[in-house]
């Protein structure tokens, strides 16, 4: 398992539109099973609603893993989408 | 008449006859099916029916209002295809049996709910986001058309709320303005109104009596008031506000994005005066290049102590942010003279307008300036900022003040805290003495911004807030005319710029003065922006120059 952290910057947080590009990236790494971690809630990053959910606001440390499938490369490309995105 | 009272959450007044909303009802039967593939092969193409459908709005969306107003609808797509929502629905059909209809409501309740009971209200405003795609998949099911407006003439429509697909769905030539008894401003009601410029007041609640259908109604969605069968006078009055707010669309619409130049090619800045962040939403909405003088005293005035760095960094970080890399010119405390605050337990004074005020408190009284700039400057890594000193008379007070922002400057690095290096220094020109000695300080600011209100005051040593004087109290003035002229040659002689802040930047009497005199930048309140575009681009600086400078500071009528 591979995973990093990450503090969100986007003034509005993981809204729907950001969640919905988030899903949409994860959506291309198939061989990989992405979570989505806040505090001692953890989400499939695959599920919109259930990050939209987290209500995740700017400021937030989220921690993000990667498992399975080449997971230093996924997870060095999911870190570069949080950083132009989020 | 019945006057009710809302929200406006989008500008603009509209008549009309009163429609509800007539929404295609489905009542959703509950049953047990006998085949649970089959049925769910039926979510399933309804669900791929409901994600075409969708793209057409979004593209419906994007030719109407732009990229934004599509993103909605593709990320309604995404929502449709959620993993938690059909995972529920397929647990729903598959193991308990139940019918497509039934699946898909209980499954978009739960998510609904769940959205309801978040703290944010953004979030909580996506519960309407999952009931409208639920409700568009149930329709599919169920063979129903969506509905629309069964009425010849345009109308202002009722509804409890309306989900953005009803928005958008509708057709815009019936419609003159939105009533909703629910909603918030950021319900899509409000924002596609906004967007596309129907006025809309939100939140009358049960005031809104269905008996109404099809009497007069006028709506102001700037005052969130709605009126049926309104009096002659209230009448009158709304439809000639109405004919403004028109006449100023029309501007708008003819003006938006248009630089401020005058015929033979002298360009001004355009720039707003405002007095809180929610200002800026009017700036942008006017088309104001950016703000040339943000009262900072509202930070002051709104606390019953004085208000800390964290507070007051907050309000400058959301103005700046929200301006969007566009110049934000900060003027820091002015209060004193007619603006007192009584935590700072100033005494009275004989003649508060040459007292203790403005940049004077803060030179006193360094440890409140320091806490305002340390704020001014963290929040100068959001956005462009400037600082501006108000009442100021002579060099040293400036040299005093900047080198406060140099300590500021250095705490914060030390502190390891981010701010830009690119802040600019400016003063207010409102006494004569900075006026008649603005060569010496035009080498130690970046900018001058003329504040004519006290100038004039100043000048003529006539107080501006007493109705007697009205008379005497002449902004066109020749004095205050030529110390204007002299201020704008010795700030280009240093190469910094010089604007007007006071309300004479805005009198179209002068425009063609400012103008001809070199002014580089004009602040004025949103309202007066593009009445103010419009004059400059009529103006031809060359041809009035000489002569009217020359009358203007020499007229025997007003000498």
């Amino acid at each position: 398992m591979k995973s990093f952290e990450y503090t969100i910057t986007d003034p509005v947080g993981i809204h729907a539109r950001p969640a919905g590009l988030l899903v949409k990236e994860i959506k291309g790494y198939s061989g990989s099973t992405v979570t989505l971690t806040k505090g001692d809630k953890s989400v499939n990053a695959l599920k919109l609603m259930a990050i939209m959910q987290m209500g995740i606001k700017q400021g937030d440390t989220v921690s993000v893993s990667v498992e399975g499938g080449d997971e230093e490369a996924v997870a060095a490309a999911i870190e570069a989408f949080f950083k132009a995105n989020l | 008449m019945i006057s009710i009272q809302g929200k406006g959450v989008s500008t603009g007044v509209a008549a009309g006859p009163l429609y509800f909303y007539q929404r295609a009802k489905s009542t959703i039967r509950r049953y047990e099916v006998a085949d649970r593939e089959a049925e769910w092969e039926r979510f399933k193409a309804a669900q791929a029916k409901a994600i075409d459908q969708l793209g057409v709005l979004a593209e419906k969306a994007r030719a109407e209002a732009g990229d934004e107003a599509a993103l909605l609808f593709e990320t309604h797509q995404m929502m449709a295809e959620d993993m938690d929502y059909e995972e529920a629905i397929e647990g729903f059909i598959k193991e308990s049996g139940l019918n497509a209809e039934a699946a898909v409501t209980d499954a978009g309740a739960i998510q609904a709910d769940a959205f309801a009971a978040m703290d944010d209200d953004y979030f909580k405003a996506r519960a309407a986001d999952v009931k409208d795609i639920s409700g568009r998949i149930v329709g599919i099911l169920c063979g129903v058309v969506q509905g629309g407006i069964d009425s010849d003439v345009p109308v202002v429509l009722a509804a409890d709320d309306l989900a953005p697909s009803e928005t958008v769905q509708l057709d815009k030539s019936k419609i003159l303005g939105f009533i909703t008894s629910g909603g918030s401003g950021s319900s899509h009601t409000a924002i596609l109104a906004r967007t596309m410029g129907i006025p809309a007041i939100i939140g009358v609640g049960d005031q809104l009596k269905s008996e109404y259908e099809g009497r007069e109604v006028i709506v102001d969605g700037g005052t969130g008031s709605v009126v049926i069968d309104a009096d002659e006078e209230t009448r009158e009055r709304l439809m000639k506000k109405r004919a403004e707010l028109i006449k100023r669309q029309e501007l708008l619409n003819q003006l938006k994005g248009q630089p401020n130049v005058s015929k033979d090619g002298h360009e001004v800045r355009i720039y707003c005066n405002i007095g809180n962040p929610e200002d800026v939403h009017a700036v942008l909405e006017n088309d104001g290049g950016g703000i040339g003088l943000f009262r900072s005293e509202f930070l002051y005035l709104n606390c019953d102590d004085y208000p800390t760095e964290d507070y007051q960094f907050e309000a400058y970080k959301k103005v700046l942010s929200d301006m969007g890399g566009k110049e934000v010119v900060i003027r820091t405390l002015d209060i004193g003279a007619d603006k007192m605050i009584e935590y700072f337990q100033l005494p009275k004074e004989e003649n508060p307008a040459l007292g203790n005020r403005a940049l004077r408190i803060c030179l006193n009284r360094p440890e409140i300036f320091r806490t305002q700039l340390r704020a001014l400057y963290r929040a100068s890594a959001y956005g462009k900022l400037s600082i501006m000193f108000p009442m100021v008379a002579s060099v040293w007070e400036v040299k005093e003040a900047k080198k406060m922002c140099e300590s500021v400057k250095a705490e914060l690095t030390a502190e390891g805290i981010p701010f830009s290096d690119d802040v600019d220094v400016g003063i207010m020109i409102e006494t004569p003495a900075a006026a008649v000695i603005s060569d010496r300080l035009a080498k130690v600011v970046d900018f001058f911004s003329i504040g004519t209100n006290d100038l004039t005051q100043y000048t003529l040593a006539c107080d501006r807030q007493n109705n007697d004087l009205g008379r005497f109290f002449n902004a066109h003035h020749p004095a205050v005319l030529r110390l204007i002229k002299l201020v704008a040659e010795n700030a280009h002689k240093e190469g910094i710029w010089c604007g007007i802040c006071g309300e004479l930047g805005a009198d179209l009497e002068l425009t063609e003065t400012f103008l001809s005199i070199g002014i580089d930048e004009l602040s004025v309140s949103p309202r007066s922006v593009l009445p103010l575009r419009q004059k400059v681009r009529e103006t031809e600086v060359a041809a009035v120059k000489e002569k009217l400078i020359d009358d203007l500071m020499s007229d025997m009528n007003t000498l």
